[in-house]
């Protein structure tokens, strides 16, 4: 029910109502959002969209940290395993006088 | 998609899947509040990269799930009447009543219809001025700011064939009646963050301290749900009680103001029942008395509705996290998506929905392990 999705706007129109519109492209799907609740929005920006209106920026700059954050965690994940691996190889070695 | 793809990738999620396992040194109980979040666990099966320790259980954030019968039967009686054109969302149109359900009224030939956005009910109004067009306006914080705007701009635009049946509810009162329980087992929550999109993480700070409790602010794809599930164990390992947010990419502390701001101009707070847990105190939102005419309840007298629920169905002891849904005896037998007997098996959101689609009451018969995880392996 709260699913929102990210989109990429492409346009602002205002409508004959005086509701702030645009169109948003969702992975090539492009609908027509309610962008009244983000005035700073400009056309390439990415907008968190549930149930036709645009509820928030997305932050690319937090986006990419986050991204970071695991991947780092992901490159410890890797070499916590490398050196396991060198540790399984460690005692052969050790036996040898 | 951008900003969905790379918040999926099966390395990644094994990474942090393994800091968790390094972190977690006893047993602890996590809440996923939303609906949308237990969707995601049980379909990539993200409990079972998790280690024996930690055990998630699934809160009441599924707005059709805890909408009351009685306000179901509200919304049949209305859509029922002539000259009416009922508009919901899609994730309605199935839940049974004590009678029927919204599609089974319109093969009878009631004027029922699926809208995606509130807005598309405004349009409906406009093109059919005789008729009389009600939304079934259900939902969170998340969906208030859409569903306000229907009604603030129906008024704007003078268009008086147009109203609401609200069933709002809000998510941080929820949060606190399960904390205040008796029975509570929850140690640490995940907070749902499209609501928190709309209304911020300050509500939950004063939560956090007065229970003691982790509440990390947490995205729905499966990284960010492992992320958020780790920050939350590092705190309550660590013995810390704060509010953390896993999801900034979206949520600020302080929400959408501007979307605040039309919500409290339209609705006010009020003590609203959830279905299968009672009411809640100052739990939900309802039209402002200045939009009283826009209050479908108001226009079409529908009080007066008696239900009754099934005796065997525990979907409370699930909404609050004490139980699973296998502990129920009619799980899977009695009580089906077809054939629900409960809050929790109406809707795809709801756990025993979730569990029921995704197979669990099978593996349950056979008391074959945990479902593997299946997340997609995206390369980016």
């Amino acid at each position: 029910m709260c699913l929102a999705v990210p989109g990429k706007v492409l346009e602002i129109e205002s409508n004959p109502l005086g509701l702030r519109m645009g169109k948003a492209d969702f992975g090539g799907i492009v609908k027509t959002v309610c962008l009244e609740y983000t005035p700073e929005i400009v056309p390439g920006d990415y907008v968190l969209v549930h149930v036709g209106f645009a509820l928030s920026k997305v932050d690319e700059e937090e986006a990419v940290r986050t991204y970071e954050i695991l991947r780092e965690m992901n490159q410890l994940a890797d070499l916590e395993e490398a050196e396991a691996e060198a540790a399984r190889a460690a005692p052969a070695k050790g036996d040898a006088p | 998609m951008k900003y969905i793809d790379e918040y999926r990738q099966q390395a990644l999620a094994e990474a942090v899947a393994k800091e968790i396992h390094r972190t977690v040194t006893r047993p602890w109980v996590l809440m996923e509040v939303c609906g949308g979040q237990t969707h995601s666990i049980v379909k990539y099966g993200l409990d079972g990269l998790l280690p024996k320790e930690v055990e998630l259980v699934h809160g009441p954030g599924c707005p059709v799930c805890v909408t009351p019968l009685e306000m179901i039967d509200k919304a049949h009686a209305i859509a029922r009447q002539p000259d009416v054109i009922f508009c919901s969302f899609g994730d309605m149109l199935r839940v049974p009543g004590s009678e029927s359900d919204l599609l089974i009224l319109k093969s009878r030939g009631a004027d029922v219809r699926v809208v995606y956005s509130p807005l598309d009910c405004l349009k409906i109004a406009r093109a059919n001025p005789d008729k009389q067009v009600v939304f079934f306006a259900i939902g969170f914080e998340t969906t208030a700011p859409a569903n306000a705007m229907s009604v603030w701009q129906a008024r704007q635009e003078g268009l008086h064939n147009y109203s609401m049946l609200v069933s709002h509810v809000l998510v941080p009162p929820a949060m606190e009646a399960i904390l205040r329980s008796p029975d509570n087992r929850v140690q640490g929550f995940l907070a749902p963050g499209h609501v928190c999109a709309v209304v911020g993480y300050r509500e939950y700070e004063p939560i956090s301290a007065k229970y003691h409790v982790p509440i990390v602010v947490t995205g729905f794809e499966p990284l960010d749900l492992l992320e958020g599930t780790l920050m939350t164990l590092r705190q309550l390992e660590a013995g810390k009680a704060e509010v953390e947010n896993q999801y900034p990419r979206v949520v600020k502390r302080d929400g959408n103001l501007v979307a605040q701001e039309l919500v409290n101009k339209v609705f006010e707070v009020c003590d609203r029942a959830w279905r299968g847990v009672g009411t809640i105190p100052q739990s939900g939102y309802r039209l402002r008395p200045e939009f009283r005419d826009y209050d479908a309840e108001q226009l079409f007298q529908v009080a007066g509705i008696r239900t009754q629920e099934s005796p065997i169905c525990i979907s409370g002891l699930v909404l609050r996290g004490v139980k699973k849904p296998h502990d129920c005896p009619a799980f899977g037998k009695e009580c089906t998506p077809q054939h629900p007997l409960g809050a929790t098996m109406v809707s795809a959101e709801g756990a025993c929905a979730a569990y029921y689609t995704y197979g669990r009451h099978l593996q349950q018969q056979k008391g074959a392990p945990a479902k593997q995880s299946e997340l997609e392996v995206v390369h980016s």
